[in-house]
């Protein structure tokens, strides 16, 4: 028997504002255990909910990069549960009309490009986060509570694991792109729950949903959802039923676990929350934020490729995130060689990253500072193997290159007039190197180069020293 | 210090001429408070700071009309620094550390803030018998009821231990009171007044509103509570009036509908006999009356407590144990900790609206019931305002009855909850509305409701106003005090 897989996701992305959703606490990443709260934080009584703007912008910005519809006339609703971490015991949430739906990602497996739909796209906020001390007691944390989240729920039109984890990659970037979040799995900026069910092949039902979660990695998605291919699969053809279940994934052993087992729906009791107005989506702020999104990955990529001679493969690293792109943007823009930049982007400057563990805005370089190194090179003020040095100090003390390296004479010794009698002086005095380059050895070479970069303490140019050290030699 | 014969006019008068300080005003209103409450139980809570706050007014010096003037506070307006209990055991000990903005506004206004009154749990009821801190007395017969929820400042106000108190209305819980306590009393339109800080029951009904014995009292007051709150998203920019100043008792050709359906069949006779003397005079004032017909209203209990109670079910959930106020003792685990806190700290009523609304809200349930009542009230909505698109004012009673003896009605929720009918649909309409006394029947007081438009409370005072420079019901003793003097 063979089996049909139905892939359906559910994404939450945190949305990167200053302030909470429905409240001026900060949000910060890693502060101590509430800080980031106020009264409405801690659901006091007599609180009540404000909307944040911006929240809701970056939410319609993230729908538009999606290609989703945009709600005109909407409103929050509250989600009922009681859990420690939920101060309100309810969510604010959208769930009768949601932010933006019927929208779409565009994913490319084995070579052939696919439609993934996206059923609807909500604002909610975010839980606090409970965590279990071995003295007995439990602690809550709200400084998360109240933290923007946008929900991206997509259609049931994945059939593999590849196909989700194509999904993921391109709606993590296409996100990122936005700059709406970080999209960071590590930080849990961006979470995945999966539903998949399997039926035989021809079959018009679709199977019993089962719920995966802990899912800490786009890889952990694709290995989790393989093994639940293949564990229903074999569970139906020894004869078993699939129970509507939520498991989990264990990273250690690579397989599903039981968490629970669903009774029917969970009744949340949705409603209108009462305390804060409807309110209306004018077409002209849609039109503003549509003007206002930065150019996605697609865009970019194609732009380097046609526009900048940039390969094929090297415009896909430079667009894997958003801020190497901007970063190589920036730095075309300050005048160097794109396929120079992208070269030391690519080379060097991922070397040093990957080396100190950081990312790329950690660090002191700047696109001006790495144009313009590139620039001296290009013109012949300084050698490559300069420039290492010169890449050294910018990329760790943000040193301006121009003026340091004139400061610290590292300039390039390009004159011939200055290099030919050094060059004269150094053959005269090695005529056995000019005997062995007249008997073919020409290691020769190598050596009186050596000679001269000696006395030029490095500075001289190769070029030009090449070029007359052989018309000298040649006439000798 | 007794309020019987005083006014926020008078009261500033002495203070501005320094016949008085702020701080000797407190003193004999907290000694004048002691005498009373053996009889009346008002308070909750006294605020053992206020003559503290008053000495700082005296020093600050007497500016505006409230400045140095000790008003009593519903105790689900949240105080800082004060206890703040709802007159629920969930919060019976809860310390709150930030104002309501209504406080913050009497607070800048001056007013002292001399204490936190009695209500029924979580402002659910009509008789304050609710309360976790046991029953307030009418002032006109301390056997009977001072109505609710907002009872304590309604007593608190009849009985002169202060010139006028905040309350809050979400289904008639100030007029009701002010009409069994022979008072008055104005549930401001929904937006008028800020809710950050108050406790909510059911937050697209609930208003604060003001409570005293005459009306230019509460025209003075709301002024100042009034106005928008970036806190608060439901709060309207509209700009706030000076009610007090502009006060007119005039009457010719304002135009007063009488829906048929406030003449409910089974109002008190001597009721309907002394809302009509009143309307008569509105007449003799110039004034036209028409009976209207507002064929929604036979639905507006049902409406109100499906509504009610489900926002009720959602706003109460917080009170978990977790974070502050009553935790349970003894228990093993979360879902413990839930239950029992929520099982002891919860009066049978509040349990009781709780399992209504959670029904009501329930997936099977929701569309024949939350959203059938949602539809309702969008009719009533309709209906009132055509009514007031040819009238300025909507009048009948206040209650069908007057006030009650103390555990009449208490094991009686459904008879408890008829005494909402007439005060509910200015509620679901959003609509201002206030009580005014039109006289007594068998010795206790009736008040006349008087409804209009959205942010037209300006009307409201006027009418009340006219009524009460006609019939100066304010100069009446309540009966029952009169043996104690």
């Amino acid at each position: 028997m063979n089996f049909e897989t139905t892939i359906g996701l559910e994404v939450h992305v945190e949305l990167k504002t200053k302030s909470k959703m429905f409240s001026p606490s900060p949000v910060a990443y890693g502060a101590e255990s509430n800080i980031n709260t106020n009264v409405i934080d801690f659901g006091f009584p007599g609180t009540l909910p404000t909307v944040n703007k911006e929240g809701y912008r970056l939410g319609v910005m993230v729908a538009l990069a999606l290609n989703a519809q945009i709600e005109n006339h909407t409103h929050f609703d509250r989600k009922n549960y009681f859990y420690p971490d939920n101060p309100k015991a309810y969510q604010l949430t959208q769930s009768e009309k949601p932010l933006g739906h019927d929208g779409y990602i565009e994913i490319e497996v084995d070579g052939k490009k696919k439609k993934i739909g996206i059923a609807e796209l909500h604002v909610e906020e975010d839980a606090g986060k409970n965590t279990h001390g071995n003295n007995g007691y439990s602690y809550v944390d709200l400084n998360r509570q109240g933290t923007p989240l946008i929900e991206i729920v997509s259609k049931a039109d994945m059939h593999s694991p590849e196909e989700a984890y194509q999904y993921l990659e391109k709606l993590r970037q296409i996100v990122q792109f936005t700059g709406a979040s970080d999209v960071k799995m590590e930080e849990g900026s961006m979470r995945v729950d999966t539903n998949i069910s399997i039926t035989p092949v021809g079959s018009d039902t679709y199977g019993t949903k089962v719920e995966l979660k802990n899912l800490n990695s786009f890889n952990y998605v694709k290995l989790g959802l393989a093994y639940e291919e293949k564990r229903q699969a074999a569970v139906l053809k020894n004869g078993g039923k699939i129970e509507q279940e939520t498991r989990r994934f264990d990273e250690k052993t690579g397989e599903t676990a039981l968490m629970r087992v669903k009774s029917g729906a969970d009744d949340y009791r949705y409603f209108p929350e009462p305390d804060l107005p409807d309110f209306e989506i004018k077409p002209e702020w849609i039109e503003e934020i549509k003007s206002e999104l930065p150019e996605p990955a697609d865009k970019r990529r194609a732009r380097y490729i046609n526009e900048l001679g940039i390969p094929e493969y090297d415009a896909g690293v430079l667009t894997d995130t958003k801020e190497m792109s901007d970063f190589f943007d920036e730095a075309v823009n300050f005048g160097a060689n794109p396929k120079l930049i992208s070269n030391w982007l690519m080379g060097e400057v991922n070397a040093f990253l990957n080396e100190k563990k950081v990312g790329l805005l950690d660090t002191k370089l700047t696109p001006e500072h790495l144009s313009t190194m590139i620039k001296l090179i290009s013109d012949g003020t300084i050698s490559s193997k300069i420039a290492k040095k010169v890449f050294k100090e910018t990329i760790s003390n943000g040193t301006e290159p121009e003026g340091w390296v004139k400061e610290k004479g590292l300039v390039q010794e390009s004159d011939p007039a200055v290099l030919k009698p050094m060059i004269m002086e150094i053959l005269d005095n090695n005529q056995q190197s000019i005997d062995d380059f007249k008997n073919g050895k020409d290691r020769a070479v190598g050596f009186l180069v050596g000679q001269i970069m000696k006395q030029t303490h490095g500075q001289a140019n190769p070029k030009v020293v090449n070029k007359i050290l052989m018309a000298e030699l040649n006439s000798r | 210090m007794n309020y019987l014969n005083e006014t926020i006019d008078s009261l500033h008068k002495k203070l501005a001429d320094k016949e008085i300080t702020s701080k000797e005003l407190t003193d004999q209103t907290l000694n004048d408070m002691k005498a009373k409450e053996k009889d009346i139980s008002a308070f909750i809570t006294v605020n053992d700071d206020a003559v503290k706050d008053a000495e700082k007014v005296d020093q600050a010096g007497i500016k505006g009309p409230l400045s140095g003037i000790p008003i009593a506070i519903k105790d689900n307006i949240v105080s800082n620094g004060i206890k703040t209990t709802a007159a629920s055991k969930i919060l019976y000990n809860f310390m709150p550390v930030y104002s309501a903005t209504v406080l913050e506004k009497l607070e800048a206004a001056g007013a002292i803030n001399i204490g936190k009154t009695n209500m029924d749990e979580f402002a659910m009821g009509s008789s304050t018998e609710t309360s976790f801190f046991g029953d307030t007395h009418n002032p006109w017969d301390f056997d009977k009821v001072p109505g609710g929820s907002s009872g304590g400042s309604a007593a608190a106000v009849a009985s002169g231990e202060v010139v006028a108190a905040l309350g809050t209305d979400t289904g008639g819980s100030i007029r009701q009171p002010a009409a069994f306590n022979g008072i008055f009393g104005i549930k401001p339109t929904y937006g008028r007044v800020s809710r950050w800080g108050v406790i909510a029951f059911a937050s697209s009904l609930d208003q604060v509103g003001v409570m005293s014995k005459r009306v230019e009292d509460s025209a003075t007051v709301l002024s100042t509570i009034s106005g928008h709150d970036e806190h608060d998203s439901t709060s309207s920019e509209k700009e706030v009036p000076d009610y007090r100043a502009n006060l007119n008792k005039d009457m010719t050709g304002v135009r007063i509908a009488v829906p048929k359906e406030f003449w409910h069949e089974g109002t008190n006779p001597e009721i309907i006999k002394q809302v009509n003397v009143a309307i008569d005079k509105y007449k003799e004032m110039g004034a036209t009356v028409d009976e209207v017909s507002l064929p929604a209203l036979k639905h507006a209990v049902e409406v109100y407590y499906v509504l009610a109670s489900s926002e009720a079910s959602s706003n109460l959930q917080r009170y978990d144990g977790v974070r502050y106020g009553f935790r349970a003792k003894d228990v093993k685990n979360i879902k413990d900790l839930f239950v029992n806190s929520r099982s002891e700290g919860f009066g049978d009523e509040i349990k009781r609206r709780i399992m209504l609304g959670t029904f009501a809200l329930s997936a099977g349930a929701y569309d024949a019931y939350f959203k059938k009542a949602a539809q309702v009230r969008t009719l009533f909505i309709e209906e009132m305002g055509k009514v007031l698109e040819d009238h300025d004012l909507i009048m009948g009673p206040s209650t069908t009855t007057t006030a009650f003896k103390i555990g009449d009605k208490i094991d009686d929720p459904l008879a408890m909850y008829m005494n909402d009918i007439l005060t509910i649909p200015a509620n679901l309409a959003g609509l201002p509305a206030a009580s005014v006394p039109a006289g007594l029947a068998d010795g206790m007081p009736v008040g006349l409701q008087i409804i209009a438009k959205p942010f037209n409370e300006q009307a409201i005072f006027n009418a009340a106003y006219a009524l009460q420079e006609e019939n100066k019901f304010y100069e009446q003793i309540p009966t029952a005090l009169k043996g104690e003097d």
